[in-house]
């Protein structure tokens, strides 16, 4: 079929012949040079050493289905007039769509509350599945503190991890040199991690964009280094183990007759410490959530998102952006520690291996991916993330593979998170939500 | 030349300000009347800005004095402070050349960021609104309050609840004049307030000058291009070329003044008359 039938057949068809043909040449060129070495060639374990082993089939039949598959997307895809390819969306829609997405939220967010709620009790969930909740909660709630640090004050912390790691030794070195509960540690853990929040917010006051993000970076991996290599205090790679399970408000889980199930008139059953973890990271996730809430509508988190929109505007109005940012750094950093504590008691065992970069990068993911700012999202990209994770623990090798094309695809679909919109902290008659394309991203994005 | 204030809200003495090897402000005095509209004019570059940035803490002077005088005799000088200060304890606001609004919050919400020190007072530092103390509530509704007389004045009020970003451009400049009074300054400096406002929205914006001034007993100083603007409200004009003052003082005297057109518009001499006619048209209109 020559261009020229194509244009009789459909006219409002835009499909230029040797346009297309010198785009799939281009294709194949590119498909060539990344699969040709890297399928063509297998090197594998010969006698003497290594031999080369050559699979041009292979490679062939794979760059023939990416020139096919670009073909298929010309004819059926980027062929279509233009007019067609994307509907204008009239205003007032938009606003409607973005009404209802709020609706939908609320809604919405009572009903997790209320499965998140119940969760342990239902018939279907085991010891594995509460673990996993336990887990997906703990990254809820971690994305939460990053939350006010990265979608309200703007601030692009990739070393956030730090103060989990801070609040986790903090509980575990406490309980052991002093013999402190968990009770105890929990807010001397939040305050400890606020603590070394100020102190990371000093040296970063004055940097902005990329360096802010290099040297909060370098401030996860300094922290990680010295737990790593201050061995008599901190038990180096070895980490430290034996820290006491937590107690429900002083009775201890165990079957002795001062236990949780003897005082309750249970039977002695080991899942009743892990619903009662799981209902305490609930609780401390819930509060995480509450507290943001409440400052949201407060000076404090008006001037944490007026320091996103504009730093300059701010100090024209009066406001120390110093302790603006000192505050985000650390309240982010306070409900890290906290988790930090949670996560100490939970494992009974911490190492610096827990701390790594990567965990800083999946925590500020949930937080990208869910949408910078809005609560509800950070739980939808934490159930997704970490649930995702656990699904594909089959898929082993593939699993970073799948991860990674997921959250590509989902960043084109919705370029500023599953939740973009941004819901006003006070209102005169109604609320209205804020689209995402007025609302800034702050430093180092 | 010099026009000797008695009841000055801001002095400006002796204020130099070095960038390198550049002088961008030369040897510049001048006072600012406590219920004046004073208009700082003078071709591009002529460092109008750059005495802006000086008086509000942006730059700091390399020499010179920037005072402020309030009604209860307390005296502040400007060169001194942390820039976040002069707005917050001077009491003197200011907007800028390129609107710089909260884009992403709604009207009120920038007109209460407006209000953040008063309001950071009555939530005890946030210990005390946390936990929802009355005494913050009740500050909250006075905030309110002021937000919504000053949407009323800048006729932003149908729009509080819609993103600043949303809004057309004179509205911005109306609401950052709006969030600026927010703070209850003693002098408001704005810099280039009518830019890129059509004629009814720079009426417009004369109407609410002057009801800033009457009403609110706040001292303005502006930086203008629009001779509508400058000639039409205020009460004393200093005209500045390549850093120096080359004239101060009423409208008036400024209109006549040729080296002033000379200097401001950079003409030749021969030109003046037209510009001196513009000029005319500009006042009558």
């Amino acid at each position: 079929m020559t261009d020229e039938t194509i244009k009789e057949a459909n006219p409002g068809w835009h499909l230029d012949a040797g346009k297309v043909a010198k785009d799939l040449v281009v294709t194949a060129l590119l498909a060539t040079a990344i699969f040709g070495s890297t399928i063509a060639y297998k090197t594998v374990s010969a006698e003497g050493g290594l031999a080369l082993e050559t699979r041009y089939d292979i490679a062939f039949y794979i760059i023939a289905a990416v020139v096919v598959g670009r073909l298929i997307l010309w004819l059926a895809v980027w062929s279509r007039p233009s007019g067609h390819r994307s509907p204008v969306m009239p205003a007032n829609m938009k606003a409607s769509i973005a009404f209802l997405t709020t609706k939908i939220g609320k809604g919405f967010a009572t009903t997790m509350l209320l499965i998140a709620l119940v969760f342990p009790f239902l018939p279907f969930t085991d010891r594995y599945l509460l673990d996993l909740g336990i887990l997906v909660l703990t990254y809820v709630m971690l994305g939460w503190g990053l939350n006010i640090v990265v979608g309200l004050a703007g601030l692009l912390d990739l070393g956030y991890v730090a103060f989990y790691a801070i609040g986790a030794y903090s509980y575990a070195l406490l309980a052991q040199y002093f013999g402190l509960s968990f009770w105890i540690c929990l807010p001397l853990a939040g305050i400890l991690a606020a603590f070394w929040g100020i102190i990371l917010g000093f040296p970063v006051l004055r940097l902005r964009g990329d360096y802010l993000a290099i040297v909060t970076l370098a401030f996860g991996e300094i922290i990680r280094v010295v737990l790593l290599n201050w061995y008599w205090f901190t038990g180096g790679p070895d980490g430290l183990s034996g820290i006491p399970r937590p107690s429900f408000f002083g009775i201890d889980f165990n079957r002795s007759e001062s236990g949780f199930a003897h005082i309750f008139g249970l039977e002695y059953s080991s899942s009743h410490r892990i619903v009662f973890l799981y209902f305490l990271i609930l609780a401390l996730a819930l509060l995480t959530n509450f507290v943001t809430n409440r400052l949201r509508r407060l000076p404090i988190g008006r001037a944490w998102e007026a320091l996103r929109e504009d730093e300059i505007a701010c100090r024209s109005l009066g406001l120390n952006t110093t302790t603006v940012k000192l505050t985000a750094f650390a309240t982010g950093g306070m409900f890290a520690g906290f988790a930090g504590s949670f996560f100490a008691t939970r494992q009974g065992f911490i190492s610096p291996e827990s701390f790594t970069f990567i965990e800083s990068a999946l925590i500020l993911a949930i937080v990208v991916l869910g949408g910078m700012g809005s609560q509800i999202g950070v739980v939808i990209a934490a159930i997704v993330m970490i649930g995702g994770f656990e699904i594909f623990r089959e898929a082993e090798q593939y699993r970073m593979l799948i991860f990674g094309l997921a959250m590509v695809f989902i960043m084109i679909w919705r370029p500023r998170g599953l939740i973009s919109t941004r819901i006003p902290s006070i209102f005169l008659k109604e609320k209205k939500a804020v689209s995402s394309d007025m609302v800034s991203q702050g430093e180092g994005h | 030349m010099i026009a000797k204030i008695d009841d000055a809200v801001l002095t400006v003495e002796h204020l130099n300000m070095r960038f390198g090897g550049l002088l961008a402000v030369d040897n510049l005095s001048f006072d600012v009347g406590r219920k004046d509209i004073t208009a700082l004019i003078g071709p591009n570059g002529a460092g109008k800005t750059t005495v802006f940035n000086c008086i509000t803490g942006f730059y700091k002077p390399t020499e010179g004095r920037i005072t402020t005088h309030h009604e209860d005799g307390k005296k502040f000088l400007l060169e001194r402070m942390d820039d976040f200060k002069i707005p917050k304890i001077a009491k003197v606001a200011r907007t800028f050349q390129n609107i710089r609004l909260f884009s992403g919050m709604t009207v009120l919400e920038n007109l209460m960021v407006g209000q953040h020190n008063p309001l950071m007072v009555a939530s005890n530092y946030t210990f005390g609104g946390i936990f929802g103390l009355k005494t913050y509530k009740t500050a909250e509704k006075k905030a309110m309050d002021l937000a919504k007389y000053w949407m009323d004045q800048t006729r932003l009020t149908a729009r509080a609840d819609d993103a600043a970003g949303d809004l057309p451009y004179g509205d911005q400049r109306k609401l950052e004049i709006a969030r600026a009074m927010c703070t209850n300054p003693k002098l408001l400096c704005l810099d280039e307030p009518a830019a890129g406002l059509n004629p009814r929205e720079s009426e417009d914006l004369n109407k609410l000058l002057m009801f800033i001034r009457k009403e609110r007993e706040t001292g303005i100083l502006l930086i203008e291009h629009d001779m509508n603007v400058v000639m039409g409200i205020s009460d004393h004009i200093v005209v500045l070329d390549y850093g120096k003052k080359i004239a101060d003082g009423t409208p008036e005297e400024i209109r006549s003044d040729p080296k002033v057109i000379a200097a401001y518009l950079g003409v030749d001499d021969e030109e003046i008359e037209t510009v001196e006619q513009e000029i005319e048209e500009g006042v009558s209109s």
